[in-house]
């Protein structure tokens, strides 16, 4: 197994300075929009996103929420193993809100598509968009693209993308490992 | 993440301390589910649930029903009263029957205790145990326990007490076999006749005395007078038995802490629990309704992600 640093810290910073940026020019100010953090590993991304929005831009007020998709994945019982649930929590209402769904790695969109689902269950969103840190490229199954990348990466199928967060994982990097 | 390790939910004995929590995580999520403004997922909408219940039931099978109808299910209802069972078929050739239209899963209630084990000896299907006999009735024992967990955040510690016809209720032995497995004291108390001769060999003690026996416990579950299954007289009056054994607002007040109390349902209001004491804030038998939904489901969801996986 070898792995190779895509970004590191520094890149890192600069693409989610980027992100929050390209984020407040469509939003203003947050009043008609929230965000949620995808489970399990799309909430590292949306809380930073949201710390940059309220202590670099001031931004406030922002609403966040995390959605679990397991319940609506498409490979129940097609894998091996059932995948273990997170909690899903949005205490606010989303109805006409613009919702902006926030992943590290956007690699077959089926998890989005899961997402667009789930959301569904708790009201009628005026919009969807969709931020995502990476972006595979060429490898997606299904008709979805993000709105906001952080980076796209070209990887073939037994590579991994794996995206590090200061606060789980002890700093701040994307490594593309090759098994 | 980790799986159950049966195929078939037929007891609480035939099931591990890992098992009962997994169940308990997996509830949690759903319970989430619930309780938003749609209640549905998608998760088991390729399969096909029998609901086989050749013995009344109001709760259980309503209970099931919406379980299996938020996780997307096909459901088919079935009740002996109005089927062919009544015109002399048997239980294999009426659920072989069943099975050849493609069903996946069978909740199954019977009167006869082990017909879920026999069954899955049989057939093909995952079977869910319902409540057969006076044997087991494992959700119900599941969502009990859940609902102990829920109220102090553990089972293991606490002293539980089943109060009752212990004798004829399938509630007491899967509410024992689940507690005892989580860690839990348990206590029996009801007359002296209906109190199975070797129940101590379950790891349980007995009081026939109501007011010590409520005094020890965290959690009191009053279980009903089971008329229906008793052939002979095992009290004198059910005056008598409620003086002896029915739970009330005036011992309830004379014990020096406050008790949760449930109830698995139907009450017989004024026999074993009184309007005063199953209306008060210590009982939680409407919360242990609602988490016999996420429980249920639950144990579907993780039941159905060990299917066959052959089938596409």
């Amino acid at each position: 197994m070898s792995q190779k640093v895509l970004l590191n810290a520094t890149e890192v910073n600069i693409a989610l300075h980027r992100l929050a940026c390209q984020l407040i020019e469509n939003h203003d100010n947050f009043s008609e929009t929230v965000l949620i953090g995808i489970q399990p590993r799309g909430i590292f991304l949306a809380e930073r996103i949201k710390l940059l929005l309220e202590t670099s831009y001031k931004v406030k007020n922002i609403e966040l929420g995390y959605l679990d998709i397991t319940f609506y994945r498409d490979d129940f019982r097609r894998n091996d193993k059932p995948i273990e649930p997170s909690t899903t929590n949005i205490d606010f209402i989303i109805e006409n809100k613009k919702v902006v769904f926030v992943d590290d790695v956007l690699y077959t969109g089926r998890s989005i598509r899961a997402a667009l689902t789930a959301i569904q269950s708790f009201g009628r969103p005026l919009e969807i968009e969709l931020l995502t840190f990476i972006d595979r490229r060429f490898s997606r199954h299904l008709p979805i693209q993000p709105d906001y990348r952080g980076r796209q990466v070209d990887a073939i199928n037994n590579e991994k993308v794996k995206v590090c967060w200061k606060e789980n994982d002890g700093l701040d990097a994307v490594y593309l490992i090759n098994n | 993440m980790s799986e159950l390790s049966v195929k078939h939910l037929l007891g609480i004995k035939y099931i591990n301390k890992d098992d009962i929590n997994l169940i308990f995580e997996t509830a949690d999520h759903f319970k989430e589910v619930i309780n938003r403004s749609i209640k549905k997922v998608p998760s088991l909408r390729d399969i096909t649930i029998a609901n086989l219940f050749f013995e009344n039931s109001t709760r259980t099978r309503l209970s099931f029903e919406l379980a299996e109808k938020r996780l997307s299910a096909d459901v088919v209802n079935f009740s002996a009263s109005s089927s062919s069972v009544k015109k002399g078929e048997t239980l294999i050739d009426t659920v072989n029957n069943i099975l050849s239209m493609k069903v996946d899963m069978v909740v199954m209630r019977h009167s006869n205790p082990g017909a879920g084990i026999f069954l899955s000896k049989h057939i093909n299907a995952s079977i869910i145990n319902a409540g057969d006999g006076a044997h087991e009735h494992p959700t119900q024992a599941l969502l009990d326990s859940y609902s102990i967990r829920e109220q102090f955040g553990e089972v293991a510690g606490k002293n539980i007490l089943i109060v009752g016809d212990i004798l004829h209720s399938r509630v007491a032995l899967s509410n024992i076999f689940a507690l005892k497995k989580l860690g839990a004291n348990v206590k029996v108390c009801g007359p002296k006749t209906l109190i199975p001769k070797h129940i101590t060999s379950l790891g349980v003690t007995v009081e026939l005395n109501l007011k010590k026996a409520l005094e020890w416990c965290d959690v009191a579950n009053m279980l009903r007078v089971q008329n229906e299954r008793m052939d002979i007289s095992y009290f004198p009056t059910t005056r008598e038995y409620t003086q002896q054994f029915g739970l009330n607002k005036k011992i309830l007040d004379s014990l020096d802490k406050e008790i949760i109390i449930m109830h698995p349902g139907p009450i017989n209001r004024g026999v074993e629990i009184t309007s005063d004491v199953a209306d008060s804030k210590q009982a939680i038998i409407l919360n242990q309704v609602e988490n016999g939904v996420a429980i249920r489901m639950a144990v579907l969801y993780l039941l159905a992600s060990k299917l066959q996986k052959n089938e596409y």
